[in-house]
């Protein structure tokens, strides 16, 4: 009983304090530079635009924020009341509900132009004030609300009361309501608008049912229509990914291979390249005067084709990217699989093609279901690779993208787009769930298990080692060629060798003030570490933490909690970006041109990784690891960071690394989202490409891929490995 | 020793308790129990009889859906485990595989307050209790099973928890070890006078340790009491071939005077209690090693033709065939023994056989 009040009352009274400074102290409304704090200085706390809500009240403004300080003196009524108060719980879920419900209506109700809707103006009648999008202090008061309501739903008992358990819930259904659910909701509202600003449905239909969408001309000798082409390059780029992950983490899991360590870094190379990047290496190869093109039409006499640019170029392009993402989900899954399940199979009397097939295959399904579902979404969602060797091959993502940045400016027609998108990938998010089932895969269960991986069969290994050796050898070339043509002068035209490019883009100067960064790319280049640094570790807690939900809580709801998670999973960038546009560029919340929006795009959009590397770990780990944690006197929280987090390192890790790269390479959403002071490097990049100074994207994307090796090496040091006492080789 | 638990061994009782899996499955139905401090118990049962359902709310990692559990006198029927003075050996011992022996022993003390020289303290004198001491730095998977099983062990003595539980500890060790363990967890248990509930299977390893024994049938209790009460007054068929085999024999009862019972099989009359049993048709059960066999013809015993004899070392086993059935009986007697075909003489013990109660 003791430990209970001991865990559950600094919890309250942090969010309580948590929630007077958000009234009190914190500005209410967003300020650009808050982080300068030159606010501090410039009027605060009586100048309105920089006034906690307390001042503002003070001096008689925004009176619509006085109801908030009814919730916040319940939240002490509450305190006081004590946990075995008869209306403890009750009272804070009063509190948090209301106050947060306040929260967010005054926030929708109440906009840049007085009342955000005509019917509150014919209600309550004309206003003539007005607010701007919420700042610190609303967020602070309320994240301070929800922590509050999660409490007393705790303490009425949902979950045994786990206070750590109910408000990580709330948490993580309050930010995917937020980040995900809302802007989508406003995407497809935006699809219904018509150009006069009225509601139809024919205008959606009108635009679903175009030609370019569904159009079969290419059976004939024409144009497909961009949803065909995008569902038929989806599919072959998952099938072909997960075939190439799965030989790869063979290879390095159940083969005498040497060099190990050696393709364990090939294969991360292209994770850490812009993915245009590899675009424009193809184009350096197989373009019109790409160097082999030229080779084969010196001696054969072939008249050069422009065959790269369409399906075969973004195909090769996208498995080039996209394997070493199918191979970081399966060697997990790979390493999983528990060696004494494959020793008993050998012991009755399976060959090792019998084992591999009948026992490491089947348990190696999640990794292959999820491997296939994460190539095919991320060929859909594709962006950089259609954009450069695209061709006249339509793909929705680019079409989105001209939709809304082109000149035909059609949010309705981006929208409709979008939403043929999310229906593609939702589809195969539940192909696999039902292709699943509800088995169980549960390996490495509490006892130590000391059995050893056994090798591939000699019928298997053969095609194996020659897919690998052809698919590293085609990605070695591929880097030389950025490599070296980043020191070109001008690729097929003057092939001097030249360091021009990299002084363009980074050169510094040592005046006598210090360091002056005085290359082109070295403000991009900053903006895109800081954020990437910022978005990384948030991605990897809070796709972890619900991960951990997912897979260990039973809670009402959890299918609607696990659909809401995992739809941000199928959304793809470019549709993120879109909506997020849509839905973030007017109060309450106001963040499009800050850096912000950036870090929340990459959270939700990289989340779904950390969910699935979290899922496919924490499925693997027997559950009697945490009871027992629970039974010896831990709480749920206290069991999540002893024994969960240090036995996931490896899905810790990959969910670091992958958050963090695809940050700094992203160009799907953030190219809708960059601004002028916050422009990233991809769309930087992107940028000289359209100028055609294709000297200067590759020398910068080249450096990229240098800081992320390094980025990489540091990350892999600082979490270190899990030693649970597996034996690796077969020489003990 | 520093470890001094008794003081602190509570008692439990379940008061009508049920538990629900989804809407339709019943895993425990309206058990009430009373187990007392310092005393070792045994929920055994076959598999899926809701014994270890009834251990993990005793644990607090499932939730009774109706009644009351209390530990010591207190309520805890909606308290987690985490909060419950309550620990638990698992089956599979669910060591933390990233946590050396003295890690995983010490993981719980870091959450009751002590400080680190007394947590080690602790931890290295609850290795010393199981025998481990010198293995503090190996990880579980450098220990053998019996060894694992031991952490484990220590791992929950070592909190000094009121009720100790444990969920079939054994059935991971080879059949030597297992004695030799379940001698130790119950020299463990009486030196320490813990309170002990324990699940099993197995009727031999819950006869050996156990104070009482519970034992259990589609989701209630069959019957509980001392290991001797139940081996040899059994209430019913099913608890009478649980534990322990029992030829159970269709007999009549003839008369009853005071408490004895006269029943009759074919020709053959014995005298037993009659545990309130009325003149008519009942049933018999008799442990094989009750079972006499004789090459002589005596006016009192049953006809019956030897089917299989075996030789086992320490004793004979061997199934006969009578009027009414097939009997299986042991003998001590190695030297003189029958062979297959052999008529025998059919004889019970004077005190041993006992009539079932009709349901």
């Amino acid at each position: 009983m003791q430990s209970t009040k001991k865990t559950t009352f600094p919890v309250l009274i942090f969010w309580i304090i948590v929630g007077w400074v958000g009234f009190l102290i914190l500005p209410w409304y967003g300020i650009e530079d808050f982080w300068t704090f030159e606010w501090l200085i410039d009027g605060f706390p009586w100048d309105s635009d920089y006034a906690p809500a307390i001042f503002l009240l003070a001096q008689g403004e925004k009176l619509w924020l006085a109801p908030l300080l009814l919730p916040l003196i319940g939240s002490l009524v509450a305190y006081r009341m004590g946990r075995t108060h008869p209306f403890y719980a009750n009272t804070l879920i009063l509190v948090g509900a209301f106050g947060f419900a306040w929260l967010i209506a005054q926030g929708f109700g109440i906009g840049l132009r007085g009342w955000s809707y005509d019917w509150l103006e014919a209600l309550f009648g004309p206003l003539d004030d007005r607010q701007f999008g919420m700042g610190y202090g609303a967020m602070v008061l309320s994240a301070c609300f929800l922590f509050l309501l999660t409490q007393g739903i705790a303490a009425r008992g949902a979950i045994n009361g786990d206070v750590f358990v109910v408000s990580s819930i709330g948490f993580v259904v309050a930010v995917v309501a937020v980040f995900v659910f809302f802007p989508i909701a406003r995407m497809l509202i935006a699809a219904f608008i018509t150009e006069e600003g009225s509601y139809s449905i024919s205008v959606f239909f009108s635009k679903f049912l175009s030609n370019r969408l569904w159009g079969l001309g290419c059976l004939s000798g024409g144009r497909c229509g961009a949803a065909w082409n995008s569902l038929f390059l989806a599919v072959l780029v998952g099938f072909l990914t997960t075939l190439l992950g799965l030989v790869f983490a063979l290879v390095v899991t159940r083969s005498g291979f040497r060099y190990k360590k050696l393709l364990r870094a090939l294969t991360v190379l292209p994770i850490i390249t812009p993915p245009f990047v590899i675009g424009l290496a193809l184009i350096l190869l197989f373009g019109l005067s790409g160097s082999v093109t030229v080779f084969i039409s010196d001696i054969f006499g072939v008249q050069p084709t422009r065959w790269v640019y369409g399906l075969p170029g973004v195909l090769i392009a996208q498995l080039l990217a996209f394997t070493p993402i199918a191979f970081l989900v399966l060697i997990g899954v790979v390493e999983g699989v528990s060696p004494s399940m494959e020793e008993a199979a050998q012991t009755l009397r399976a060959s090792k093609w019998q084992v591999f097939k009948t026992v490491s295959l089947p348990l190696m399904r999640p990794g292959l279901a999820n491997a296939f579902l994460l190539g095919f979404i991320e060929s859909m969602a594709d962006f950089g690779n259609p954009l450069v060797l695209g061709g006249n091959f339509d793909v929705l993502s680019t079409e989105i993208f001209f939709a809304i940045v082109g000149a035909q400016y059609d949010q309705g027609r981006a929208a409709v787009l979008a939403i043929v998108l999310l229906a593609f990938t939702l589809s195969a998010f539940y192909a696999q769930r039902f292709w699943l089932g509800k088995k169980s895969y549960t390996t490495v269960s509490g006892k130590g298990d000391s059995g050893i991986h056994p090798h591939m069969p000699s019928g298997l290994a053969i095609p194996v080692y020659i897919s690998a050796a052809v698919w590293a050898l085609f990605t070695i070339v591929i880097y030389v060629m950025i490599v070296y043509g980043s020191f070109v002068e001008l690729w097929g035209v003057n092939d001097t060798l030249t360091f021009k490019h990299y002084v363009t883009a980074f050169s510094v100067r040592l005046g006598e003030e210090g360091i002056r960064w005085t290359g082109s790319a070295w403000n991009s280049f900053w903006t895109t570490v800081q954020i990437s640094a910022l978005a990384a570790p948030l991605t990897a807690a809070v796709g972890l933490i619900t991960a951990y939900l997912l897979t260990r809580q039973n809670f009402a709801g959890k299918n609607a909690f696990e659909f809401g998670t995992m739809l941000s999973f199928a959304i793809p960038g470019t549709v993120i970006g879109v909506s997020y546009i849509l839905a973030f560029n007017v109060p309450p919340i106001e963040i499009t041109g800050t850096g912000v929006i950036l870090i929340v795009s990459f959270i939700f959009r990289n989340m779904p990784v950390g969910v699935r590397a979290g899922i496919a770990s924490m499925s693997q780990l027997d559950k009697s690891l945490d009871e027992s944690s629970l039974t010896l006197g831990a709480n749920s929280a206290q069991t999540f960071r002893r024994v969960i987090l240090p036995l996931l390192k490896p899905a810790i890790l990959a969910a670091l690394v992958y958050s963090f790269v695809r940050a700094m390479t992203a160009i799907s959403a953030v190219i809708f989202l960059v601004s002028a002071e916050y422009d990233m490097a991809t769309s930087y990049i992107i940028g000289r490409v359209e100028n055609n100074d294709y000297g200067l994207a590759i020398a910068y994307s080249t450096t990229l891929i240098f800081v992320m090796l390094f980025a990489i090496a540091v990350l892999q040091l600082a979490v270190g490995k899990t030693n649970i006492g597996r034996r690796t080789s077969h020489s003990k | 020793m520093t470890i001094v638990t008794s003081s602190k061994a509570a008692s439990v009782s379940f008061r009508n308790v049920k538990k629900m899996y989804g809407k339709d499955v019943l895993a425990v139905d309206d058990i009430s129990l009373e187990i007392e401090p310092g005393k070792l118990v045994t929920l055994l049962g076959p598999s899926g009889c809701g014994k270890t359902t009834t251990l993990r709310m005793i644990a607090g990692l499932e939730m009774a859906t109706e009644g009351q559990i209390l530990i010591g006198d207190v309520d805890v029927t909606k308290l987690p485990a985490t909060d419950r003075d309550v620990s638990m050996v698992f089956q599979s011992y669910a060591l933390f595989p990233h946590m050396n022996v003295l890690e995983n022993v010490s993981y719980g003390l870091k959450f009751s307050g002590f400080n680190k020289s007394e947590t080690k303290e602790r931890a290295l004198a609850g290795l010393d209790l199981v025998g481990l001491d010198g293995y503090a730095d190996r990880l579980p998977s450098e220990l053998s099973g019996g060894q694992q099983q031991r952490v484990a062990v220590a791992r929950a003595l070592v909190l000094e928890p009121q009720v100790l539980l444990f969920d079939e500890p054994l059935s991971n060790l080879d059949a030597k070890l297992r004695r030799q363990v379940r001698e130790e967890i119950r020299e463990i248990q009486q030196n320490l006078g813990l309170t002990v509930v324990y699940v099993t299977h197995d009727q031999e390893e819950a006869l050996a340790v156990s104070d009482r024994i519970v034992v259990m049938r589609n989701a209630q209790i069959a019957q509980e009491g001392s290991p001797r009460d139940l081996y040899e007054l059994p209430n019913d068929a099913f608890v009478a071939d649980f534990i322990g085999e029992a030829n159970l024999i269709p007999c009549t009862v003839n008369r009853v005077e005071l408490d004895t019972a006269t029943v009759t099989i074919d020709n053959y009359t014995h005298d037993l209690p009659s545990r309130g049993m009325n003149p008519g048709s009942a049933t018999m059960a008799v442990r094989p090693s009750r079972v006499e066999l004789s090459g002589k013809k005596s006016e009192n015993s049953i006809e019956a033709k030897v089917a299989k004899a075996t030789y086992v070392g320490s004793h004979m086993e061997y199934t006969v065939e009578a009027n009414f059935g097939t009997l299986f009986a042991v003998s001590g007697d190695v030297t003189s023994t029958f062979a297959a075909g052999d008529d025998v003489a059919v004889n019970f013990a004077e005190s041993g056989p006992v009539l079932l109660p009709q349901n």
